[in-house]
């Protein structure tokens, strides 16, 4: 593909409205749906889910646990999908991608020095390397954001466009942890760098810094990423991660992608959510659906 | 010019606020003589449903303090109860109650929270046991909070039906959400305030209002609830609760024929049926037979 795109001044990004961004997000919040649309919403959320276990305390054993509710959400319930990947450190890509052997379920690896990305290139690139070396479909980066708050720009899309190259074919998830850019103006400003530099993915949070995905946050992307396929033909996808643990949120979200960017979004290859306990409150509603009971967590798996 | 009194509006209990039954209906209640002396809420299963979650987050926190500290708030609801004596007098009266028995209802109702508040850390004592085991064990059973437990209170009375329900199982440790009287709603919704104001943490007691036809068997049937306590004598609500209970085996406590303005109606035996027997073994060496080892 040699289609040539014109980099934008990244200085002059389009500014954003704060007002009218938080007024349009309140409307998402009001459609009803009900019922069989419901339930299809639910399974939708399902099958877009990256179930996620980033932590310190992370062991093979509980990866491993996890990518067998990956796949078996709730086998008591017949007909539901698999959530679309697992998000792993990279030390524990390996360990995900033997568990998962024989399903279609993904493995991503976070890289870049994650959470804070505070480290230098070459590491950087040695530790997406390594995730790739061991198996990872996909790879969660960082941004650089002490560099994008300096106005550093170019740093940023330099870093970005290099972990791009490393990646290959591997799909690329740009993380800029909207919760430190302070304003919508910087993160409309960094999904365009993102996007430019090569993301296949633009990705809110770490889900280490409060506030993590929000809807206005996620709304300001969603806009981004559809200015930018009208100006290059070019789908990116989105994933909101952090803070989204109810199926009313999830399918607020579902609505505003569906809204914003059209029904051509509305799968995992082009939308995730990043969560760890929204899958568990999905499958009580649908337990819910099913049975006409409200359910209890003591019935479903923790991970 | 006249004052025009401020009317109160009387609104739920969950996870210690005031809100409006999300599905906007109410019912109005009237006194004997068909005077319409409030709009109360006629709550939904999506209400029951909140407060259940809202009950369950408060659960831990609640189980996990110390016994001593649960009496001290129980304590503290019976002085805030004191203090609104007269309020309740008054609504019990607007209700159809004489003076006098108004004034004999709030009384025992407060007694009652400081008999509860006495309870609070004794009845593990007289609950727990040390077993005598055949092997190397020290053995022991303790009562521990069964959870979240879903409470229909007496439709016959307003405060002493509400407070006979809810100190018994709060005092144990346990969170619970309460559906009040239909026909005398009023003084739980004061009671709701009480409990706001005396050191309870939001959730652990939710109060609704409604009607019991339309909520027993969402009562009954919530996986999330641990157990349900039942105050009413209507039998086909009673069948059904039974059955649903046995979605998730609850455990079911019928107190049809419990007299609640009578002495048996406080007791520690009613702390222990929302209560759970768990015992231990704990591996212990053999001391007495240990030789020197030289």
């Amino acid at each position: 593909m040699s289609t040539k795109i014109i980099l934008p001044d990244f200085k002059n990004t389009a500014v954003i409205d704060q007002v009218g961004v938080e007024e349009r997000v309140a409307r998402f919040t009001t459609r009803s749906i009900k019922k069989s649309s419901k339930l299809q919403g639910l399974k939708l959320t399902l099958s877009m889910i990256d179930l996620t276990t980033l932590e310190g305390k992370d062991t093979e054993g509980k990866v491993k646990q996890m990518c067998y509710k990956a796949v078996h959400l709730h086998d008591i319930i017949p007909g539901l999908p698999t959530v679309a990947a697992v998000c792993v450190y990279p030390t524990m890509v390996k360990t995900a991608k033997d568990a998962l052997k024989g399903s279609s379920v993904k493995v991503a690896s976070v890289s870049t020095a994650f959470p804070s990305g505070q480290s230098t290139r070459e590491i950087k690139i040695s530790d997406t390397k390594y995730a790739l070396e061991n198996g990872a479909d996909e790879i969660d980066m960082v941004i650089s954001r002490g560099e994008f708050l300096k106005g550093n720009y170019n740093f940023v899309f330099d870093e970005i466009a290099a972990i791009k190259e490393a990646c290959g074919t591997a799909r690329l998830k740009v993380i800029f942890e909207t919760g430190e850019l302070s304003t919508l103006d910087n993160v409309r400003k960094a999904s365009d760098i993102a996007m430019y530099a090569g993301a296949d993915f633009i990705k809110t949070s770490t889900g280490k810094i409060s506030p993590a995905a929000t809807m206005p946050v996620t709304l300001v992307m969603l806009e981004a990423i559809r200015d930018y396929y009208y100006s290059t033909g070019r789908m990116v996808g989105m994933k909101p991660a952090g803070g989204i643990s109810t199926s009313k949120a999830a399918l607020h979200y579902l609505v505003m992608v569906r809204e914003t960017l059209g029904g051509a979004w509305l799968s995992n290859e082009w939308f995730r959510f990043g969560a760890s306990s929204l899958a568990n409150d999905v499958l009580m509603q649908i337990a819910k659906e099913a049975t006409g009971v409200y359910q209890s967590l003591d019935y479903f798996s923790k991970d | 010019m006249e004052r025009l009194e401020i009317q109160k509006t009387y609104k739920i209990f969950i996870g210690g606020q005031f809100p409006r039954t999300e599905s906007g209906r109410f019912y109005s209640l009237q006194n004997k003589k068909g005077d319409i002396l409030a709009n109360i809420c006629l709550s939904s299963r999506k209400d029951f449903r909140n407060a259940v979650t809202a009950a369950r987050g408060a659960f831990g926190g609640w189980s996990g303090r110390a016994a001593f500290n649960r009496s001290q708030i129980l304590y503290r609801i019976a002085e805030m109860l004191e203090g609104r004596k007269e309020q309740f007098i008054s609504e019990l009266i607007l209700q159809g109650a004489s003076s006098k028995t108004a004034l004999e209802e709030v009384t025992l109702s407060i007694d009652r929270f400081v008999y509860y508040a006495g309870w609070c850390d004794k009845y593990q004592a007289l609950f727990s046991s040390v077993n005598p085991v055949a092997s190397s064990h020290f053995n022991f059973s303790i009562p521990e909070p069964t959870g979240v437990v879903s409470v229909i209170a007496s439709e016959e009375s307003s405060l002493i039906g509400l407070v006979t329900a809810i100190a018994p199982i709060i005092a144990g440790g346990n969170t619970c959400v309460v559906l009040a009287s239909e026909s005398k709603p009023l003084c739980a919704v004061t009671f709701a305030e009480v409990l706001n104001t005396s050191d309870l943490p939001g959730g652990v007691v939710n109060i609704l209002t409604g009607k019991s036809d339309e909520l027993h068997s969402h009562f009954s049937s919530h996986m999330d609830v641990n157990a349900l306590s039942y105050y009413r004598k209507n039998k086909s609500e009673i069948k059904t609760i039974k059955e649903n209970a046995s979605l998730n085996v609850k455990r079911i406590f019928i107190y049809d024929t419990l007299d609640i303005t009578s002495d048996k109606a406080q007791s520690p035996y009613l702390i222990f049926d929302t209560q759970e027997i768990k015992t231990t073994w704990h591996p212990i060496e053999n001391v007495g037979s240990a030789k020197a080892g030289y």
